[in-house]
């Protein structure tokens, strides 16, 4: 049948080798990626006429930031196909994605102030894509805040199911009141990141490498953490003794 | 619970009109926090003393207070109405209340609805009139204040309406009120937002209308979709 890969996909002990299979192949080609990255984005690309050679933390700082909401999405459709198919796969991902989006997020944070300091001369700004990536840090807390108090595994995944699906309703809304707030205080923003397809091939190749980078990384990660978590999951399942003894 | 408990609200008796159904929750809700006068005046009360805070510790200067105004009012708001979700669904739970809703057949999507109704009456609106009282208190000119109003009671349909998410998301969950306000903070920063907005334009004698609107919109939204996350994640918790 055309639809057996699909219903594949909801068994533990065939994910866990999927996972297993494709993890070398996202880790290798994430290492690629990003080696072009780095060496594209720190060695090769000139250095900005305006901001120097600081600008270069971009290359770590945006795809981090992309990646935050990447996760929140993935997040919240793996939680979507939990709830409304049972698949007890999915609720897995959903929890392997919980910390790796609130390391994102807070690295994207993080970069954006080492970022700042030099080029606003400011580490913190209030300005609107700060205040949405500390709104969404304080969601994926939430979310992993909420999954520890809660005792029971499977009552926690559907429980945290429900908020994941509910917050990314709330994602655009937070993303354009935020804006909005901002267009009537109108503080002093010096970068726009509208100006992006003014960028030379030179940089916005790199940029581009990081970005696929990121999101092969985040594949490796992910199938790392999920494999460790239908193990968990799984403990007193039979196909565990074949996996650990093979 | 109370002897006069509405008798249709059980097992047997689903045919009861979905309306009358959420009319009795909601009455009851009322009934009973009426019992308990001094539960009711709490938020009042914290509102007010989180209010009476900014004065003492920035300036008795109204011409500075009048700047701050909105801010205070709604961060006040928000406070207040994040107290009284701890409440929300807690004693219903502990005495089994809320398991007969899930089992009486009726949608508890729409019982749940009235309970934030409840709710809002109860905990929003009086806040409606803090509103103002504190903001005149903090300077703003008299013809500012139905703005005030206006804004408070809108949004704290939305605060009510979408807090009622997270209430329900921690219902098993023990000493929940930190976790309640994590929780809740996403959703309730466009409200802030757009709130203190309107509460800043009224006092300044700007047309404050647009921004109103947006707090309808949430509210809307809350009413709407709020009641639906609410029961899933009360059948979840219930399990």
């Amino acid at each position: 049948m055309a639809w057996t890969w699909f219903h594949k996909l909801g068994s533990p002990p065939y994910v866990y080798k999927l996972a297993a299979t494709l993890t070398p192949w996202f880790a290798w080609i994430a290492a690629i990626l990003i080696a072009y990255g780095l060496i594209g984005g720190l060695v090769i690309s000139p250095a900005d006429y305006q901001q120097g050679e600081g600008y270069r933390i971009l290359y770590v700082h945006a795809p981090t930031a992309w990646m935050s909401t990447q996760v929140y999405v993935v997040m919240a459709v793996a939680s979507a196909v939990a709830l409304i198919w049972r698949i007890k796969v999915a609720h897995a991902v959903a929890a392997a994605c919980g910390s790796m989006g609130a390391t994102f997020t807070a690295c994207a944070l993080a970069t954006g102030s080492l970022w700042g300091g030099p080029m606003w001369g400011t580490y913190w700004e209030w300005d609107p894509r700060i205040i949405f990536e500390l709104v969404l840090l304080v969601q994926f807390l939430g979310y992993l805040g909420l999954r520890a108090a809660v005792d029971d595994t499977q009552r926690a995944d559907r429980i945290c199911a429900v908020l994941a699906v509910v917050g990314v309703v709330n994602v655009p809304i937070i993303h354009y009141s935020v804006e909005w707030w901002n267009s009537l205080h109108q503080t002093a923003s010096v970068m726009k990141l509208d100006s992006k397809p003014t960028m030379p091939l030179s940089m916005l190749l790199p940029l581009l490498s990081m970005f696929f980078g990121y999101m092969f990384l985040f594949g490796a990660l992910l199938f790392t953490r999920l494999r460790a978590e239908l193990l968990s999951r799984e403990r007193s399942a039979s196909w565990i003794r074949d996996v650990v003894h093979a | 619970m109370t002897p006069q408990a509405p008798p249709t609200i059980v097992p047997g008796h689903p045919q009861t009109p979905a309306l009358q159904a959420a009319r009795l929750v909601l009455s009851r809700d009322l009934r009973l926090a009426f019992r308990r006068p001094g539960e009711l005046v709490q938020p009042l009360i914290f509102f007010a003393i989180v209010a009476t805070l900014f004065p003492l510790a920035i300036t008795p200067e109204k011409s500075q207070l009048v700047v701050v105004a909105p801010g205070v009012v709604w961060v006040a708001a928000l406070l207040a109405s994040l107290l009284a979700l701890e409440f929300l669904y807690r004693d219903d739970a502990h005495d089994g209340s809320l398991e007969q809703f899930a089992l009486s057949g009726q949608s508890l999507t729409g019982l749940l609805l009235a309970k934030s109704i409840g709710h809002w009456l109860l905990t929003g609106a009086p806040l409606a009139v803090m509103g103002p009282l504190t903001a005149w208190a903090f300077g703003a000119p008299a013809s500012a204040l139905p703005g005030v109003f206006v804004s408070v009671l809108i949004g704290s349909i939305a605060l009510s309406l979408l807090g009622s998410i997270g209430a329900a998301l921690t219902l098993g969950v023990r000493r929940s009120g930190v976790l309640l306000s994590v929780l809740n903070l996403p959703f309730t920063v466009p409200v802030l937002i757009f709130g203190a907005r309107a509460t800043q334009q009224a006092i300044q004698g700007i047309d404050f209308i647009p921004a109103v609107q947006l707090l309808g919109a949430m509210a809307i939204l809350g009413i709407t979709l709020a009641p639906l996350a609410a029961a899933a994640a009360v059948r979840i918790s219930l399990e």
